[in-house]
């Protein structure tokens, strides 16, 4: 009906806080990454933008997907449920099924992060290591 | 059907992420991260429609598969477009630039 909103939202709300702290990131001069050959290290904002491409890049597949239904108009007010009356129905399934999606990607990207810290922190640990050999 | 293609899209661009070293300036990431985006999200369709339907969910009309699967296509087609606007505009080898430099001259 209209589940895709839900991960737009957040998309949006997640896109404004990248934008804040790459900023303050540039500011600070503690833009680390740009992940090269030498460097593991991933700025959050970097890590926010994965967020963000997952959530925008699906919202907008899975906003195609309700067009392609006939469930999204390019009218006013461009919800089916809305005006067939559906409203409860349609919020139903963005608490359940939309809020799912929100979080089962914010989920999966949590995971991602904690992998680059651990990969990071393994470069950092066996540099370290080949430092002290020498 | 649509969450099948979507899955097998986002693998293959992973695979060609994972080889290409010119990954960064291709954009491949951005375009693994909406395939698996969008399947992630079609995941949780599915489970909350499995839900709903049980086994029923799994025994599909020839015709709404056939549907799904045009579904799961133009999903992709549209998926490679927006990649290849966000390529074009970011334009990392600068060949839209020099196209439309050369045209102007």
């Amino acid at each position: 009906m209209a589940c895709f909103l839900v991960p737009a939202s957040e998309a949006v709300v997640t896109t404004v806080i990248e934008k804040v702290v790459r900023s303050k990131e540039n500011k600070n001069g503690d833009l680390t990454v740009k992940a090269d050959a030498d460097s593991l290290k991933v700025s959050l904002s970097e890590k926010l933008g994965w967020l963000n491409r997952m959530l925008w890049g699906g919202s907008a597949l899975l906003a195609f997907e309700h067009v392609w239904h006939g469930e999204v108009v390019p009218t006013f007010p461009f919800l089916t449920a809305v005006t067939n009356g559906e409203t409860s129905e349609m919020l139903q399934e963005m608490g359940t099924a939309g809020v799912g999606m929100a979080v089962l990607v914010t989920a999966i990207w949590g995971c991602m992060v904690a992998a680059s810290s651990v990969i990071s922190k393994r470069k950092v640990a066996a540099s370290e290591e080949t430092q002290k050999e020498v | 059907m649509t969450l099948l293609i979507t899955v097998f899209a986002a693998i293959i661009t992973t695979i060609v992420w994972y080889k290409r070293d010119n990954r960064q300036e291709m954009q491949l990431g951005t375009l693994c991260l909406m395939f698996w985006g969008a399947s992630l999200m079609w995941l949780v369709d599915a489970i909350v429609e499995y839900t709903e339907l049980g086994a029923q969910f799994f025994m599909q009309d020839p015709a709404d598969m056939l549907n799904d699967s045009y579904l799961g296509l133009s999903v992709v087609a549209l998926g490679l477009v927006i990649w290849l606007v966000i390529l074009l505009i970011k334009d990392p080898r600068g060949v839209v630039r020099s196209a439309l430099a050369n045209k102007s001259r």
